[in-house]
């Protein structure tokens, strides 16, 4: 059996750059526990020398030649969707405190 | 309604593509209490209907879809539509460029007229993860329609369009065509590319449509289809076009029958019946290996959703939660514009993904996975395609799951293994339960073998 603590969820919270509260940090408790208990029976499955499965196609690096491709695609229809900006730049907050 | 329907209406003048589009939209309209769409593009859909009738007048050969009206799926990006994944986070974004998928299929001539509900960023088999309410049942407005693609099968069911797109990760297309008594078709995985259409889990997703004949699916697959070279996944040859090969041999999957509602049971044997009275052979297999299908999905699709959903942070588009420091930014903005489901998602994507955790959840899942695969190409060795239920139960009440996420996940089951292995695979509607509530048979192929398994598909609509 699995056991996730309030300590633990906060952490994977931290991981996932995603904020928990501690009300919510209580229900997901219960539910990533109840979860990872039910896909622990995978460890039941002989894999000894199975080779893991990533992408059905077994496609491995997938290389085209080094030019540029015109989607047609305009910066300003790119940038028309960022919440802040200035010009042709995001804005976002400062990084660095000086 | 059928595509071939509305195409010849407007071929043969006795209709035209503003007309179909017109009407189309009031009957989107009409239907607006069932929430199956999140957005309707009246402006942009008249002046490309326009536009075609013009061209059709002066005798240009336009495409097979010439006229058509269809709605989209709301995580592809359509020009001129905002694309939310049914989430907050992206509600306002506007489609900088078209999904492949959708340009191939407006140069037949279709023309997008909306978009459908779903579960946010796909996740779920109910669109009651959907920020923007859930989509209702047309046959029974008290229960769900199904998803991811709930409001694409919805808009089919309700006679809105003659198709719709659906995406399908582990049984998106499947169940909620199910459940609304249409058929859903989800191609091999690689055959119709994803580009611009917003990514849940890399390794499984597929685009497909939603109708209400096989003929259709097949018409609407075979344009989306072939080479992309702006989704390197998508396979060098369009097996849309391999001539049909005869389906013999039905392999009934025993796993797909047990611990099923009995209605279903009762159904899908009628259904087998009738397969077998057509003269095919039919034969029981066992994939013991499928009981663990739906604990490598739950592991396997949560890491890639951990990886997919993490450039949604607030910076370059999408809602931002302002903050003093930019980590703060990024942890409220994300705490802000996900859905309870994603979040769970995600947090369990990174923790099977964390050190310490990743050989014995991430990469033996991997392994059971090649198990799978292993066990569908043996099986593949006696039969030409594999049947059986597409979901455990027909459509449930809205409410009914939704405080037990396992819960919800159970009613996957069936459908996540052709997932995980990239076969095709179709929802046909069979025998209806007692109430009038539909249920689905499902078809699954060996890989690149979609048109056989259309063809089986074929065989089978309006028998049982």
């Amino acid at each position: 059996m699995s056991s996730i603590s309030l300590d633990d969820v906060k952490k994977l919270g931290d991981l996932s750059a995603l904020k928990v509260t501690d009300e919510e940090a209580v229900v997901l408790q219960k539910e990533l526990e109840q979860i990872l208990n039910y896909v622990a029976q995978l460890s039941e499955v002989d894999t000894e020398g199975v080779v893991p499965t990533y992408d059905v196609h077994y496609l491995h690096s997938v290389m085209r030649d080094d030019t540029v491709i015109d989607y047609g695609v305009s910066q300003d229809d790119l940038l028309k969707n960022a919440p802040a900006r200035r010009g042709a730049q995001v804005e976002v907050p400062k990084v660095l405190d000086v | 309604m059928t595509i071939t329907e509305v195409r010849d209406r407007i071929r043969s003048g006795n209709s035209t593509a503003r007309a179909e589009v017109e009407a189309a939209i009031e009957r989107a309209e009409k239907a607006v209490s069932y929430n199956a769409l999140l957005s309707i593009t009246k402006d942009r859909a008249l002046v490309r209907a326009d536009a075609i009738d013009i061209r059709l007048r002066s005798g240009e050969d336009i495409g097979e879809l010439a006229g058509v009206p269809f709605i989209a799926k709301d995580n592809m990006l359509v020009f001129g539509t905002p694309t939310t994944a049914a989430s907050k986070i992206l509600e306002n974004f506007e489609a900088p460029f078209q999904a492949e998928c959708i340009e191939r299929l407006e140069a037949a001539g279709a023309i997008c007229i909306g978009k459908a509900n779903l579960d946010a960023f796909a996740h779920g088999g109910s669109t009651e993860n959907s920020a923007f309410g859930v989509t209702k049942n047309p046959v029974d407005a008290t229960r769900v329609a199904g998803g991811s693609s709930g409001g694409s099968a919805a808009s089919v069911a309700l006679g809105i369009v003659p198709f719709a797109l659906g995406s399908d990760t582990g049984g998106s297309i499947r169940e909620p065509a199910s459940f609304c008594g249409v058929v859903g078709f989800k191609p091999t995985y690689g055959t119709v590319s994803r580009y611009g259409v917003v990514a849940m889990a890399s390794s499984t997703d597929v685009i497909g449509p939603i109708t209400s004949t096989v003929d259709d699916a097949m018409l609407v697959t075979k344009i989306m289809a072939g080479k992309d070279e702006k989704d390197v996944t998508t396979l060098p040859e369009n097996t849309m076009l391999r001539p049909a090969k005869a389906v013999k041999t039905y392999g009934i999957v025993k796993e797909w029958l047990e611990g099923v509602d009995s209605e279903v049971k009762i159904a899908t044997e009628k259904a087998i019946e009738a397969i077998r009275a057509q003269g095919h052979e039919v034969r029981e297999v066992s994939l013991p290996t499928l009981h663990y299908a739906l604990a490598v999905y739950y592991v396997v699709v949560p890491a890639e959703v951990a990886s997919n959903l993490a450039r949604y942070d607030g910076i370059r588009y999408g809602q931002r939660v302002e903050a003093a420091s930019l980590s703060d930014l990024y942890t409220d903005t994300r705490h802000a514009g996900f859905m309870p489901e994603n979040k769970r998602r995600i947090l369990i994507g990174n923790y099977v993904l964390s050190s310490g955790y990743y050989d014995a959840y991430y990469k033996q899942a991997a392994k059971v996975r090649t198990r799978i695969i292993e066990e569908f190409e043996k099986a593949f060795e006696q039969c030409d395609v594999l049947i059986g239920a597409v979901s455990p139960v027909p459509a449930f009440t809205i409410g009914e799951r939704t405080d037990d996420p396992l819960q919800m996940y159970l009613a996957d089951v069936m459908t996540v293994p052709a997932s995980l292995a990239g076969l095709p695979a179709i929802s046909v509607p069979i025998t209806p339960t007692r109430a009038g509530l539909p249920i689905g048979l499902q078809i699954v192929g060996r890989r690149m073998a979609d048109v056989d398994v259309l063809m089986a598909a074929r065989d089978i609509e309006g028998v049982s």
